[in-house]
C-alpha cells in the first residue's frame, strides 16, 4: 500500500492569548518578560480566601472572535473548574469552560497552496472558550529542584477548537495562518508565537481512503511555530501509516514534538488521562451576554478580510489573487489602503492595481530581504503613493521607478518627486531629443540596422536598448519603440 | 460591663465611663482566665487589640465614632486577618499568617471594631461539634463536657461565656445557627450573597455565608449591619443598598408587637426526630410568639428530608476542589521528608488534613468523577432546586418559618466522634436553608431537660433579615432566655 491509499484527518486546538492589560480573573498585569513572580496578585497565587472576578475585556474579545467567524455567541455560558494537581497550577484547578462555551460554531475560509495548484476550503469551528493559563515550571537552574513562575498564571486564553476538517499538513498550516491573521486583524491577540501567545495542538489520525469512520487520533501538544506544526504533522502521519501498515494499532495518546529530532514521542496514553472532574465554578455566576453587548461589539468591529477582499475586487478592480494577498494580514491591508488613499486613486486611474503591484512586488521583496515587517517599512505608504503617481503620469518609467524606490528605501530623499528632481530622472518625452539620440545610435550601429533589415527581430531590441542607454533610461521605452520603427520604416 | 449589650457598651464608651482600651483589657483578661478551660480561641491578639482600642479611643475623643467603634469582637479563624495567624482550624494552615484582610475584617476594622483574636472552629469549617479542630475541641460554656456545636463553635462559646460581646462566624449548613442554639446565644446567617466571601476561606462556595453572633438579636443586627455590603471582589456578592438592621428594630413596642405576622410551622420539622424536651421548649416559644400577636399556620417542606443527602454531595464536591490549593507548594504545611512531587502532595496533605476533611475530600472527588457526576452532583443540584421551590411555596402562606434549630441539645464531647452520619443529622433543620440561600436566625428559646439551651430557628424569604431580627427582638423584649448566662460567665 502507498501513502496515497490513506487519508489524513486533522483538527486543531489553538490557544490564543488575549491581549488584555490585566489577567482574566485578577488585576495583575499580563505583560511578558517580567522577573519571575512579580506579576502575581493574591488571586494568581491562590492564597486562602481569594476569589476570581471575570475581566470584561476578555469576554469582549471572545465576542469579537465569535462575530468575526460567523459563530453563535452564547447568551449564557458557564465557567467550570478543571481539577488537577500541578505546582504551576496554584488553585489545583484551572477555570475554563466545558459544557457551555462562549462561542459555538463558525467557519474560516482558507487558501491552500500556490499558483495554479491553489484552492480554497472552508474549515468549520466547533467552539471557542475562555480560560486561564497556568504558570511555568522551570526545571533548569535549580539544581534538581523545580522553580515556579506564576507570572503567566491567570493570563486570558481563548481556546479555539476546529472540526476535523483538514486533510493535509498544508491545510492545517493554512488554517493556523488564517486564524493567526484573523486574531491579529480583530486585535484580540498579538500573535507572538515565540512568547507563546498563539499555540497549536494538532489532533491527527489517518484512515483508508473512502472509510467513513475516523481513525484513532493522537494529539500533538504545544506547537509554537507553523514550521513545527507542519513537521510534526508530517512525521506523525507517516508514523501512523507505518504503524498501521506494519499491522500495529494506533492508541489514543498525547504526544510531544521534538524540534531537534523532528519526531513525536508519547507523553501519556489514554489510560493515564486525568479525570478532570469538571463542574461549574461556584465562585463565578454564569456569563450572560445581552444582545446589546453583542451589537456594540459588532459596531466596533473592523472591516473583516473577506469583506475587504470583495471591496478591493469590486471597487478597485483587483484580481482575486491580489485581493487575497493584500488581505492576508491586517498590516499589509492597512499599508496598501493607505498607499491607495494617498495616491488619490479611483478605479478609472489604474492606480489601485499599480499600488498593489508595488506593495506585493518590490516592497514585499525588499522587506523580505531586510527581514522587516511591513509596519516597519522605511518607505511609507505616502512615499510609495508618490512614486506610483509619477509612474502613472509617465514622469518616470517603471525601470526608473525601481531606482527611485531604492533611493526612498535608503533615505536619499523625502519623496519620489524630490529624488526625481535632484537626480534628474524625469522621463524625456521631447520627440526631437529622442530622434536625435536615435539618429546617433543608428549611425553607430550599422551592423544591427543591416541585421534588422535582413529580418532579425532581435536586432531591433538591441537598438532600443542602445537608445535607452543613451537616454540614461529617461526616455519612454514606448516612445522610443514607436519612433525607431518609424525611422527604420518598419 | 461583661454582660452589657452593644447599645449599653456604646453609651458607656461615648460617656467615657470606660475607655476602649479598658474594655478590651477587660475581655482580654477574661480570655486569659477562661480560655484554657473553654479553648474558644486559637489566637489571642492582645497587642493588635490594644492598638485598635487606642485608635478607637482617639476616634471617640474626636467625636467620629460609629456604632461599633471600640467594641471588642472575636473573628472566626476562617477569616483572613492581615499579619495575624489564620489557621482555619487546620494543621495545614497552622503556620499561615495572612498578608491581607478579608472583606468582612476590613469593613469591621474601618468601623473601629477591636478584634481580640481568632476563634476556634472545626477544621476548614467541616463539622458540627468543633471536635475536628486541629487545635482541640471547644467546650460548651454551659457544661464543659458538652460540645458547643460547629463549625463556628469557638465564636459561639466565646460570646456565650462573654469572652467577647460579639463574634463573626460562617454558616455553610448551619455553622452559625447550630452552635448559637447549643450555646444559648443569637446567631444569624443572612441571604447568600449579602456578606462578601472575599478572604473567607472557602469550604463550599455556593453555600458559605458569613454571619453574626451576639447575646441578642439587637447585638446581631448591629454587627450584621457592619458586615454586609457589595464587594466587587466577590462575583456572588449582591449589589444592593445596605440596610440598617438595628434601626429596623427601633419601632415602638406595643402589647401585640407582632400583630399581622404569620409564622409558618413546617409539618416535617415537627414530626419525628425532635427530642421531647426540645419540642416542649419550641412549643412554648411559639406560644409566646402567638401571645405577641403572631398567628401560626402549618406549612409543608416536602423535600426538606432530602437536604442532608443533597448537601453531602454538593458541599464535599465543592470542598474537594476548593481545598486543592493546599498542596504544600506555596504556603501552609509541607511534609518534612518526601520523594517525588506526587509524594510531596500525598504526604503534605495526609499530614496537614484531619479525618473529617479527608472524608469530605474523598466523597467530593468521588461524586465529581467521570461516570458519577450525573448520578450524584447533577441529581443533588436538582434536589437543591426542589428544596428552594418548597420554601418559596411555603412562604406564599406565611411571613416567616419557625421551628427548632436542632433536634436535640448539645451532646457530650466524643459521643458522635466515630459516627459522622449521626453528627450530620444534627443539621437536619438548618441545611435546607443554605441550599435555598435564604436567611436564617437562631435565638434562645429556653432550656432542655439537662439544663442546656434550646434554640428556635426563624427562616425568612430572601433579604428578610430585618423581619427575622425584628421578630426575634420582640420575642427577646418579652422574654429573658437570651439574658441567661452559663455559670462560668457569671
Amino acid at each position: 500500500m502507498s501513502r496515497s491509499d490513506w487519508e489524513v484527518v486533522i483538527g486543531l486546538e489553538v490557544h490564543a492569548q488575549l491581549n488584555t492589560a490585566s489577567k482574566i480573573f485578577s488585576g495583575a498585569s499580563t505583560a511578558f518578560g517580567a522577573e519571575p513572580n512579580r506579576q502575581t496578585s493574591a488571586v494568581d497565587i491562590a492564597l486562602p480566601g481569594v476569589l476570581p472576578v471575570l475581566n470584561r475585556g476578555a469576554v469582549e474579545r471572545a465576542i469579537r472572535f465569535g462575530l468575526a467567524i460567523g459563530a453563535h455567541v452564547a447568551e449564557k455560558s458557564v465557567f467550570a473548574r478543571k481539577n488537577y494537581f500541578y505546582p504551576d497550577l496554584p488553585k489545583g484547578y484551572q477555570i475554563s469552560q466545558m459544557d457551555l462555551p462562549v462561542v459555538v460554531g463558525g467557519a474560516i475560509t482558507i487558501r491552500v497552496g500556490e499558483g495554479e495548484q491553489a484552492y480554497e476550503k472552508t474549515v468549520r469551528l466547533t467552539r471557542a472558550h475562555l480560560e486561564e493559563d497556568a504558570g511555568k515550571s522551570l526545571h533548569e537552574d535549580f539544581h534538581g529542584m523545580t522553580g515556579i513562575d506564576l507570572n503567566r498564571a491567570g493570563t486570558p486564553l481563548l481556546e479555539i477548537v476546529s472540526e476535523p476538517d483538514m486533510r493535509s499538513s498544508a491545510e492545517a498550516v493554512a488554517y493556523a495562518r488564517a486564524l493567526h491573521a484573523l486574531v491579529r486583524w480583530i486585535d484580540i491577540c498579538d500573535g507572538n508565537m515565540q512568547e507563546g501567545s498563539f499555540r497549536c495542538d494538532a489532533n491527527v489520525s489517518v484512515r483508508k481512503k473512502g472509510a467513513t469512520e475516523f481513525g484513532t487520533r493522537r494529539e500533538i501538544k504545544n506547537l509554537n511555530s507553523f514550521r513545527f506544526l507542519q513537521q510534526a504533522i508530517d512525521y506523525e502521519v507517516q508514523w501512523q501509516i507505518d504503524t498501521l501498515e506494519d499491522g500495529g494499532r494506533v492508541q489514543q495518546a498525547t504526544v510531544l514534538f521534538d524540534p531537534d529530532t523532528g519526531e513525536t514521542r508519547m507523553m501519556r496514553s489514554k489510560e493515564d488521562a486525568h479525570d478532570y472532574r469538571y463542574f461549574p465554578d461556584p465562585d463565578l455566576l454564569p456569563l450572560m451576554i445581552a444582545p446589546e453587548w453583542k451589537a456594540r461589539v459588532q459596531a466596533e468591529m473592523p472591516e473583516l478580510p473577506g469583506a475587504m477582499k470583495a471591496r478591493f475586487m469590486d471597487a478597485w478592480g483587483l484580481s482575486a489573487y491580489d485581493a487575497t494577498t493584500l488581505t492576508a494580514s491586517k498590516e499589509v491591508a492597512d499599508f496598501y489602503q493607505a498607499t491607495v488613499s494617498a495616491a488619490g486613486a479611483s478605479l478609472a486611474t489604474q492606480l489601485p492595481k499599480l499600488c498593489a503591484n508595488w506593495v506585493m512586488g518590490d516592497l514585499a521583496a525588499r522587506l523580505n530581504k531586510a527581514e522587516l515587517d511591513i509596519a516597519a517599512s522605511p518607505v511609507s505608504p505616502a512615499q510609495l503613493a508618490g512614486l506610483v503617481a509619477r509612474i502613472a503620469d509617465n514622469t518616470i518609467s517603471n525601470a526608473i521607478g525601481k531606482k527611485v524606490f531604492e533611493a526612498l528605501w535608503n533615505g536619499e530623499g523625502r519623496s519620489a518627486d524630490e529624488i526625481i528632481d535632484r537626480q534628474g530622472l524625469k522621463q524625456v518625452t521631447d520627440t526631437g531629443a529622442i530622434e536625435a539620440m536615435i539618429d546617433e545610435v543608428l549611425a553607430a550601429n550599422q551592423k544591427s540596422v543591416d541585421e534588422f533589415r535582413a529580418g532579425k527581430e532581435k536586432a531591433f531590441n538591441a537598438l532600443v536598448g542602445q537608445v535607452m542607454k543613451a537616454s540614461k533610461g529617461k526616455a519612454s521605452p514606448a516612445q522610443v519603440n514607436e519612433l525607431l520603427k518609424k525611422k527604420l520604416g518598419a | 460591663m461583661i454582660n452589657a449589650s452593644l447599645p449599653e457598651l456604646r453609651r458607656a464608651l461615648d460617656a467615657r465611663q470606660i475607655s476602649a482600651v479598658e474594655l478590651a483589657t477587660l475581655f482580654l483578661d477574661r480570655i486569659d482566665a477562661l480560655n484554657p478551660a473553654l479553648n474558644a480561641f486559637i489566637t489571642v491578639d492582645r497587642d493588635g487589640a490594644l492598638a485598635a482600642a487606642r485608635a478607637a479611643d482617639a476616634r471617640i475623643a474626636a467625636g467620629s465614632a460609629g456604632p461599633l467603634t471600640g467594641i471588642p469582637l472575636a473573628h472566626k479563624d476562617v477569616f483572613c486577618t492581615e499579619g495575624v495567624l489564620t489557621t482555619c482550624g487546620s494543621k495545614m494552615l497552622a503556620n499561615f499568617v495572612s498578608p491581607y484582610d478579608a472583606h468582612v475584617v476590613s469593613l469591621l476594622k474601618a468601623a473601629g471594631v477591636v478584634s481580640l483574636g481568632k476563634a476556634n472552629m472545626d477544621e476548614f469549617a467541616m463539622g458540627s461539634s468543633n471536635e475536628s479542630s486541629y487545635f482541640g475541641a471547644v467546650k460548651n460554656p454551659w457544661k464543659l463536657d458538652r460540645i458547643p456545636g460547629g463549625s463556628s463553635g469557638g465564636s459561639a462559646a466565646a460570646v456565650a461565656a462573654r469572652l467577647a460581646p460579639i463574634a463573626t462566624g460562617t454558616d455553610t449548613g448551619g455553622s452559625v445557627r447550630q452552635p448559637a442554639s447549643y450555646c444559648g446565644i443569637t446567631g444569624i446567617k443572612p441571604t447568600y450573597g449579602l456578606v462578601s466571601r472575599y478572604g473567607m476561606i472557602a469550604y463550599a462556595s455556593s453555600l458559605d455565608q458569613g454571619g453574626a453572633f451576639g447575646a441578642s438579636a439587637e447585638d446581631c443586627a448591629l454587627l450584621l449591619g457592619a458586615m454586609t455590603g457589595f464587594d466587587e471582589r466577590d462575583s456572588t456578592s449582591l449589589e444592593r443598598p445596605t440596610e440598617d438592621y438595628a434601626a429596623a428594630l427601633a419601632a415602638p413596642a406595643s402589647g401585640k408587637p407582632l400583630e399581622g405576622l404569620t409564622i409558618g410551622l413546617p409539618r416535617e420539622f415537627f414530626a419525628e426526630g425532635m427530642a421531647d424536651d426540645v419540642r416542649a421548649t419550641i412549643d412554648a416559644a411559639i406560644a409566646q410568639y402567638r401571645a405577641l400577636g403572631a398567628t401560626t399556620v402549618e406549612v409543608s417542606l416536602p423535600n426538606a428530608k432530602l437536604a442532608i443527602p443533597a448537601y453531602y454531595v454538593i458541599a464535599p464536591a465543592e470542598c474537594s476542589s476548593n481545598l486543592s490549593r493546599f498542596d504544600g507548594v506555596r504556603y501552609g504545611h509541607r511534609a518534612a521528608d518526601y520523594g517525588d512531587l506526587g509524594d510531596m502532595y500525598a504526604k503534605s496533605r495526609a499530614e496537614g488534613f484531619g479525618a473529617e476533611v479527608k472524608r469530605r475530600i474523598l466523597v467530593g472527588t468521588y461524586v465529581l468523577s467521570h461516570g458519577y457526576y450525573d448520578a450524584y452532583y447533577l441529581q443533588a443540584q436538582r434536589l437543591r432546586r426542589l428544596i428552594a421551590q418548597d420554601f418559596q411555596a411555603a412562604l406564599q402562606h406565611c411571613d416567616l418559618i419557625a421551628g427548632p434549630t436542632t433536634p436535640t441539645t448539645a451532646w457530650a464531647l466524643g459521643e458522635k466522634a466515630d459516627d459522622p452520619v449521626q453528627m450530620y443529622l444534627s443539621d437536619i433543620y438548618t441545611i435546607a436553608v443554605n441550599l435555598a440561600g435564604l436567611p436564617g436566625l437562631s435565638h434562645p428559646a429556653g432550656f432542655g431537660a439537662d439544663g442546656l439551651p434550646v434554640g428556635l430557628q426563624l427562616i425568612g424569604d430572601y433579604f428578610a433579615e430585618s423581619r427575622l431580627l425584628g421578630a426575634a427582638h420582640r420575642f427577646q423584649q418579652a422574654t429573658d432566655w437570651h439574658a441567661r448566662r452559663p455559670a462560668c460567665a457569671g
